[in-house]
């Protein structure tokens, strides 16, 4: 006989408020007037956000590894992270709201009558507000799942709105339309891969758990080489996921392509997500098999890092260039998988906050950056900006300098959490090399600084718009947040600390 | 709240006050930000009368918990050694404000940035000779590098853009060195037993010699290349040409001797085997930039090139003066680093106006100025005889005793860097000989002398390479019991002291 399984609601509440509102979203597609429907799908989205907020923070002493039976563990590092995607889907949000960068009609094809009329019609892009909050429940579910089914469905619920909402670029409708099927494409991939490995790994241990797989690895249960092919396959679907070096072609096109505020919030909450993950199954379900995989990951961190900074330099699209900066930071990450230690999962959990943040400000930046034709992405012809509009050229450099690690910036505080932990776990050699992939991508970072300030602009065609309010308070908290961080860390590092821990 | 930080965050204040300022009216921005400059010299000096200068340890400490994760301090303190340079810092500040009243007005921004800039400049100056934790070093040992990028870049002359970047790049590269060796010590510490970041913690701790190389090049390099010492200053010369005069003062004066002060407080006081181990090395390199810098200083047809390298060159004898590793030579590297920074002021100061009256940093453009304009033409001659090390100045004091206490340990060093001072005679007096006597020609002619403003600058910097010339004691006394506890730290003694036997 079945019985019902036992649910902590109070616990998956965050995620089933996020849920809810999408839901809710979906229902204003079809029933608000068109008018309507923008400032509606927005006041629901921040509203369902700041609930979930709040939610989480009154059960964060109330962690559980049951949740939902065995397929929920809502840990600290699982709050932490549901917080992150949190504040960055409202910063996100907040970016996404200014309708400008959306298609008017996605269904209309490229240059056509039906897209022509949609945009003398006037129709807005409100889609996207429920796409987002779907992909924001996938990527709160996912830091915390701890089965390969739930893992499976959190990872598809996180993506599968994404693939379509890089489509939806107003501008080079081409360009995002090719990001969106390359992103589907290489995603739907990476699935397989991850399912595939799942699928090993169950063969190994005869469970779908990952606790059940620390288990059955201690006690040596299964083929290793089951195990072996397993961890692989299942890392090249986390891995593709965070962007890591050779899984890693899709991150430039995409970024490129989709629209600017979804780039953003893509880039920040992707990486969250996808990270929270990965560190639970090294941490958690792969601990013990740790001999077998530390040297796989340690390579790929490595070439992470030196690829995303010497591919970085040659990029001319400013999209791309943070593309590949985002490579290097994920590879940043991975030295705190292959540390493996109390430290490096504090470091990791600071460092996805302080990048998510810097990310979506800077991408947010760059939707303001425009001219006649649309935003200008081509770093050349950001030129003189420092002179033309020097508050924006100078935030969009304080979020450049946070993600090179200068000190005084969240980005430092991060990098010097991150390597002190892989020196501690005596990785000495990842320290190294990322400390000179840093130096090879402070390079191209101050390249863009330079051309902000110390080059007079050659054209006067490009402007910044004056940006809407919400898009202005959006980078206001991001820049402050990469600021307040970099002077004084000890406000998030500490909860970051707090919340440092698996349950099993 | 310590004097030591009121002192710090006094600039930074001053920079404050002046972003409120109307940016329409530069001369209020300017007395505004003299005014401030001034009271931090005054702050300063008070601070050196209450100094202790019987007491070798750090004075004026104050410890702030600011990363408790990490157990990171806010943590300041002075020796001996700190204090001089700070007191150099803080008479410099108002130097460059008034030798260079109307330099930040070609600048790319207003005046007030430039003086906003320089504010926080002075404050991270302080701070970076003052931090006893090494990560607060850290932090504003990379981040004073900023506004310097920024003033170079945006008031200098010429490649300003390119200098500017060439020079953070090489200094960027050097710091990250320096984090991965930052964070090697701060591992070590935790396994030994507390996590630290305290100086005076991490020079007790044990660390195997192979591990020590490894973080004392991480280190050094950094430092080598914020010096600059040869092989590793070729950001310099670009850098000097194209900053403004004061710009070029605080960056070769102040910022430069960052390097050379670190060398002495974490190389060799957190890895002394190491040090012992490189010595010969360093030493080496040392004598090579005496002589490189002298050589090419000689050729230099630009005034501003040809003052960065004569720094190069003065730069391989503190280095010499450091590891050298005896008493003698470490005071006069300490002293030297002082003097080098009046004596560099001095010189770029007077070259500035020289340039900005002729409209031409060539050499060769100059010609005769004793005629047109004696006191500038004495200014920069006096600046000249204080590079060559003439006795009565106080470099020649410095010098003296980093040869003398070379000489002890490593004679054919100590014969090698003589010979600089001879090449130093040379590319002084031929630059001046050029610059300052022979016929005027037509286009110095309309060169006028200095004014009120001017005189009233470079004063205070000839008057100190004159007092300390003729009379060091207060200065060596400030740096002695420094010199010693960083002796005994290090674990060296003198070689003297067999002799005596």
């Amino acid at each position: 006989m079945l019985s019902a399984p036992n649910l902590d609601y109070a616990l998956l509440a965050p995620i089933m408020i996020i849920l809810g509102a999408a839901l809710i979203g979906v229902l204003i597609e079809s029933f608000a007037k068109p008018a309507w429907r923008a400032r509606l799908q927005l006041v629901v989205s921040l509203a369902a956000i700041v609930i979930s907020f709040n939610q989480l923070v009154r059960v964060r002493n109330d962690g559980s590894s049951i949740a939902a039976v065995t397929s929920v563990s809502v840990d600290g590092t699982g709050m932490f992270l549901q917080g992150a995607i949190l504040i960055f889907a409202f910063l996100g949000i907040l970016v996404i709201a200014d309708q400008d960068n959306f298609v008017s009609q996605a269904s209309a094809l490229p240059g056509s009558t039906e897209e022509a009329a949609a945009i003398q019609a006037g129709k807005q892009q409100t889609e996207v507000f429920p796409l987002t909050m779907f992909a924001v429940a996938g990527m709160m579910l996912f830091p915390v799942a701890t089965d390969y089914i739930t893992l499976f469905v959190a990872l598809e619920v996180l993506s599968l709105p994404l693939y379509l909402m890089a489509g939806l670029s107003r501008r080079r409708r081409l360009l995002s339309q090719e990001a969106a099927l390359k992103y589907f494409l290489l995603g739907a991939y990476s699935s397989a891969f991850f399912l595939f490995g799942a699928a090993l790994l169950y063969g190994y241990s005869g469970t779908i758990s990952l606790n059940g797989l620390t288990d059955a690895i201690r006690g040596n249960a299964g083929n290793d080489v089951f195990l072996l092919l397993g961890i692989i396959f299942l890392s090249v679907g986390l891995l593709f996921k965070v962007g890591a070096v050779p899984f890693h072609s899709w991150t430039p096109d995409v970024y490129q392509g989709a629209p600017t505020p979804i780039t953003g919030f893509m880039a920040a909450a992707t990486k969250a997500a996808a990270f929270g993950a990965t560190l639970r199954i090294f941490y958690l379900g792969l601990d013990a098999a740790q001999t077998s995989w530390k040297p796989f990951i340690a390579v790929i961190s490595v070439i992470t890092m030196i690829v995303g900074s010497v591919a970085a330099i040659s990029q001319r699209d400013m999209k791309r260039m943070l593309a590949y900066s985002s490579i290097a930071h994920a590879g940043f990450i991975l030295t705190a998988i292959v540390s493996l230690n109390q430290n490096a999962l504090s470091a990791s959990l600071f460092y996805l906050f302080a990048y998510g943040v810097a990310t979506i400000g800077a991408f947010a930046v760059i939707t303001m950056v425009r001219d006649s034709a649309g935003e200008v992405s081509d770093v050349n012809r950001w030129v003189g900006l420092g002179k033309k509009s020097p508050l924006v050229a100078s935030v969009f450099s304080l979020f450049l300098l946070s993600f090179a690690g200068i000190p005084l910036t969240s980005g430092f505080v991060g990098k010097f959490s991150i390597f002190s932990a892989a020196y501690e776990s005596g990785n000495i050699a990842l320290v190294v090399v990322g400390v000179l992939s840093s130096a090879i991508a402070v390079f191209f970072y101050l390249r863009v600084i330079l051309m902000l300030f110390f080059t007079d602009a050659t054209n006067d065609s490009i402007s910044v718009v004056i940006p809407s309010i919400l898009t202005r308070i959006s980078i206001s908290i991001s820049a402050i947040f990469t600021i307040v961080l970099g002077i004084a860390p000890s406000l998030v590092f500490d909860i970051a600390q707090d919340f440092a821990y698996f349950l099993r | 709240m310590s004097i030591l930080t009121s002192l710090q965050l006094l600039p930074l204040f001053g920079a404050l006050v002046i972003g409120f300022l109307p940016a329409s009216n530069a001369k209020l921005v300017k007395q505004v930000a003299l005014a401030f400059s001034l009271l931090v010299t005054l702050v300063s000096i008070v601070m050196a009368i209450s100094f202790d200068r019987n007491y070798s340890g750090m004075q004026f400490t104050e410890v702030r918990t600011w990363i408790s994760a990490f157990n990171i301090n806010y943590a300041v303190g002075i020796d001996g050694m700190a204090l001089v340079l700070i007191l150099m810092t803080t008479i410099l500040v108002p130097v460059v404000f008034l030798a260079g009243w109307n330099e930040s007005e070609n600048g790319r921004w207003n005046v007030k940035v430039f003086y906003i800039l320089l504010l926080i400049l002075e404050t991270m100056m302080i701070g970076v000779f003052s931090a006893t934790d090494v990560f607060l070093f850290y932090v504003i040992f990379e981040a004073m590098l900023l506004p310097v990028y920024f003033l170079i870049g945006g008031y200098g002359s010429g490649e300003r853009a390119a200098a500017a970047m060439k020079f953070l790049l090489y200094s960027l590269f050097g710091g990250l060195l320096m984090l991965a060796a930052v964070i090697g010590l701060y591992v070590i510490s935790t396994n030994q037993g507390g996590a630290t970041f305290d100086i005076t913690r991490l020079s007790q701790l044990n660390i195997d010699s192979t591990t020590q190389n490894w973080l004392f090049l991480g280190f050094f390099i950094a430092f080598a290349i914020k010096a600059p010492l040869w092989p590793f200053h070729t950001w310099l010369p670009t850098a000097a040409k194209s900053a403004t005069a004061g710009t070029s003062t605080l960056l070769l004066g102040v910022l430069d001797k960052v390097g050379t002060y670190g060398m002495i407080r974490f190389c060799m006081s957190f890895f002394p085997d190491a040090t012992k181990t490189f010595t010969p090395a360093i030493i080496t390199l040392a004598v090579i930039s005496i002589l490189y810098g002298a050589f090419l200083a000689i050729g230099q047809k630009d005034i501003n090139s040809l003052i960065a390298f004569t720094s190069i060159s003065h730069f391989g004898f503190i280095t010499l003066g450091i590891f050298a590793l005896t008493s003698q030579s470490l005071t006069g590297a300490i002293f030297y680093m002082v003097n080098h920074g009046f004596g560099t002021a001095a010189l770029f100061l007077t070259a500035g106006w020289m340039i900005k009256r002729r409209g031409s940093s060539q050499i060769a453009d100059f010609g005769g100025l004793q005629r047109v304009a004696p006191v500038l033409a004495w200014s920069f001659f006096i600046a000249g005889l204080s590079a060559l090390a003439l006795p009565g100045l106080s470099s020649f004091v410095s010098e003296f005793l980093v040869l003398l206490g070379a000489y002890a340990k490593y004679p054919v060093a100590a014969i090698l860097g003589t010979l600089g001072i001879i090449l130093a005679a040379l590319y002084v007096l031929l630059a001046v000989q050029r610059a300052i006597h022979g016929e005027t020609p037509a286009s110095s002619a309309g060169i006028t002398d200095l004014n009120l403003r001017e005189k009233i600058a470079i004063a205070p910097v000839i008057a100190i390479l004159v007092l300390l010339g003729f009379y060091p004691k207060p200065a060596l006394e400030v740096i002695n019991p420094t010199t010693q506890t960083i002796m005994t730290n290090a674990g060296v003694s003198d070689p003297t002291a067999k002799v005596v036997k």
